[in-house]
């Protein structure tokens, strides 16, 4: 599904250089929930950009299904994060001045959905996040945690094959993240590809797989099971 | 994206901050008010100008004889004559004499502002007046120099209550009974000092009681417009003829006038669209100075959106979009407010003539102006780059 082979991502600045991906190489098969781990700075970010299709990386190849995606251009970029990819932001990311149905219905906009069938897969996705009786309400008038399940819709809509939650619980208190990671989990269990950025380590240990990244390299990987015994 | 997703999104935009959109539109609002308020006043100033000059007659000449030392003049005959002999080119002729400072009387009723013209039998056919009752001045009245006059119908109706009772009477101007013989239909109303608070008399008659011993104002009808230019030459060749000096006579073609009068509004046009113009193109320097400011408000939501897979494209086509409806809504607006303004001012007696003309092109050049003034700030935010614009905050 995902598969990263000798990625680096160089920002030179002069004479200096950062390496903030400094030759990754993974492979996410379909259906797995991995989370990928590091402390700030470490390169997860810059991983999940990559993998997300929001930036190319400096050299190396990124096959997302299959296709090489690590020398598109902006536009069919665009094509590729709104077909395959859906994210949950740490921020919920949400437009405050649109209310709950249409932030939804964005992604399908975008995929030029006719009215009619952007509005029956909105109303399905915040069926499912069960806020279905909220789709007249704007952002705002939401709690954190009514908010990030509207951005979990807003991923769920377009189908994709894969999601990626950056931080998903950052914004939220124990029992709402919780509420999210399940969520997450189930989605999972329907058979979409789930990775997780995260720092915290508790958090990662909810997933199947662990990655851990440290100065834009990998330095482990592993089940998480392992990581518990 | 399509059109109405677009339009519905900046609509929805633009709601969300009524007060900033509307000044955002204000200047786009001022500008196309003043380009159709400029264009309709001079619109309706040149087509009132217009109208005077073409009911003075647009194919009259008016030929004004100085004369040279008194050694050769030219007369009435003389001028008659060059009617006869040029029929493809004149039609009539009238001699004016003007009486300055008679007094009118009926009875111990006084008028002072009417004026009094002596004028030939064919004064109908070169003043376009019309008879309303009665009948004009005829060769008879000038050749036996009868008393015989045809008043106005101010006149008429200051002396004698109405036009129709005014026939009949009679009037003393100098002192000199003059019969009236017939009315002149109203051409402004009956007001005081205008066309109809006039007398005419046989030129012959004027010419006595002002004591002047020539005629020095001819008046010709041209047979049409198209000739006009051609009869003109005409009689500037004969006068020329007669004093061998241009400063002897002028001659004065009327729809030469008009002509003139049609550049020089036109012109006046020009300019004043132009600094309207000006003002809408402040307008459109506002719209892009706040979609400026909006594109980077909205960096987040520009973030935001690229994620979800909005192409650069989507993104430039909603702010260009975003542009176009301020503008267009300022263009509306502004129409509306210029002929909200224009029906005003004709209130304060200003002739203001609604150009649709300039409707359709402040609206074009409002919409325009979205374009070409949302086209820099879209262009800023489609080139963002999405991982620093869902970082920015």
């Amino acid at each position: 599904m995902i598969e990263l082979k000798d990625v680096y991502k160089i920002y030179s600045d002069g004479d200096s250089e950062i390496r903030a991906l400094d030759g990754i190489s993974l492979t996410i098969e379909k259906g797995e929930f991995t989370s990928i781990v590091g402390s700030s700075g470490s390169g997860k970010s810059t991983c999940m950009n990559i993998i997300g299709c929001l930036d190319i990386p400096t050299s190396g190849t990124y096959f997302l299904d299959g296709h090489d995606v690590s020398t598109l251009d902006e536009k069919e970029l665009a094509r590729i994060r709104n077909k395959e990819l859906g994210f949950i932001f740490q921020q919920y990311n949400l437009i405050p001045k649109l209310n709950i149905l249409e932030n939804v219905e964005l992604p399908l906009i975008y995929r030029r959905m006719s009215a009619d069938e952007r509005r029956k897969r909105a109303l399905q996705a915040l069926e499912r996040v069960g806020l279905s009786d909220r789709i007249n309400k704007y952002p705002s008038q939401l709690s954190g945690g009514q908010q990030q399940r509207v951005s979990i819709a807003r991923a769920l809509a377009g189908n994709p094959p894969v999601i990626l939650a950056d931080e998903p619980t950052g914004a939220l208190d124990t029992k709402t993240g919780r509420e999210v990671m399940n969520f997450l989990k189930e989605l999972n269990n329907d058979g979409t590809t789930i990775v997780l950025i995260t720092h915290d380590p508790s958090l990662a240990e909810e997933t199947k797989r662990i990655i851990r990244i440290q100065d834009g390299k990998i330095i482990s990987d592993t089940a998480a099971k392992e990581v518990l015994e | 994206m399509n059109v109405k997703q677009s339009l519905t999104m900046a609509l929805k935009s633009l709601m969300s901050s009524k007060m900033r959109s509307f000044l955002t539109m204000l200047g786009i609002i001022i500008g196309v008010a003043a380009v159709i308020v400029i264009v309709s006043v001079i619109n309706g100033v040149t087509s009132d100008v217009l109208e005077n000059f073409e009911s003075l007659g647009a194919t009259n000449i008016t030929v004004s004889i100085r004369g040279r030392g008194g050694n050769r003049s030219v007369d009435v005959d003389d001028m008659q004559n060059l009617v006869d002999e040029n029929p493809t080119l004149l039609k009539s002729m009238s001699p004016t004499v003007t009486v300055s400072g008679a007094s009118i009387k009926s009875g111990s009723e006084t008028l002072d502002t009417t004026s009094i013209k002596g004028v030939g039998e064919y004064y109908d056919d070169v003043a376009t007046v019309d008879v309303e009752y009665g009948r004009g001045v005829t060769y008879a009245d000038c050749e036996y120099r009868l008393s015989n006059c045809i008043v106005g119908s101010y006149v008429a109706k200051e002396f004698f209550g109405t036009s129709e009772n005014a026939l009949g009477n009679e009037i003393k101007i100098n002192g000199i009974s003059f019969n009236i013989v017939g009315v002149y239909k109203e051409q402004a109303n009956s007001k005081e000092s205008s066309t109809d608070d006039a007398i005419v008399i046989p030129y012959t008659v004027a010419k006595k009681i002002s004591g002047n011993g020539n005629v020095n104002t001819f008046t010709f009808c041209a047979l049409n417009k198209d000739v006009a230019q051609m009869a003109q030459q005409k009689i500037e060749q004969y006068l020329y003829g007669v004093f061998s000096s241009t400063d002897a006579y002028t001659v004065i073609n009327m729809s030469s006038i008009i002509d003139t009068i049609n550049e020089v509004t036109g012109t006046m046009s020009v300019m004043g669209a132009v600094v309207a113009g000006i003002s809408l193109l402040v307008g459109g320097i506002g719209i892009m100075n706040i979609m400026l400011v909006s594109v980077t408000e909205r960096t987040r939501e520009i973030g935001v959106r690229k994620s979800l897979g909005a192409s650069p494209w989507d993104i430039m086509s909603q702010f260009v979009v975003e542009a176009i409806t301020t503008s267009s809504i300022g263009g509306i607006l502004g129409i509306i407010f210029g002929a909200v303004a224009c029906y005003i001012i004709t209130f304060l007696d200003i002739k203001a003539k609604l150009s649709i003309p300039a409707v359709f092109i402040s609206f074009t050049v409002s919409a325009l102006i979205g374009v070409a003034f949302g086209y820099f700030p879209a262009k800023k935010a489609a080139a963002l780059n999405p991982i620093e614009a869902l970082r920015h905050d």
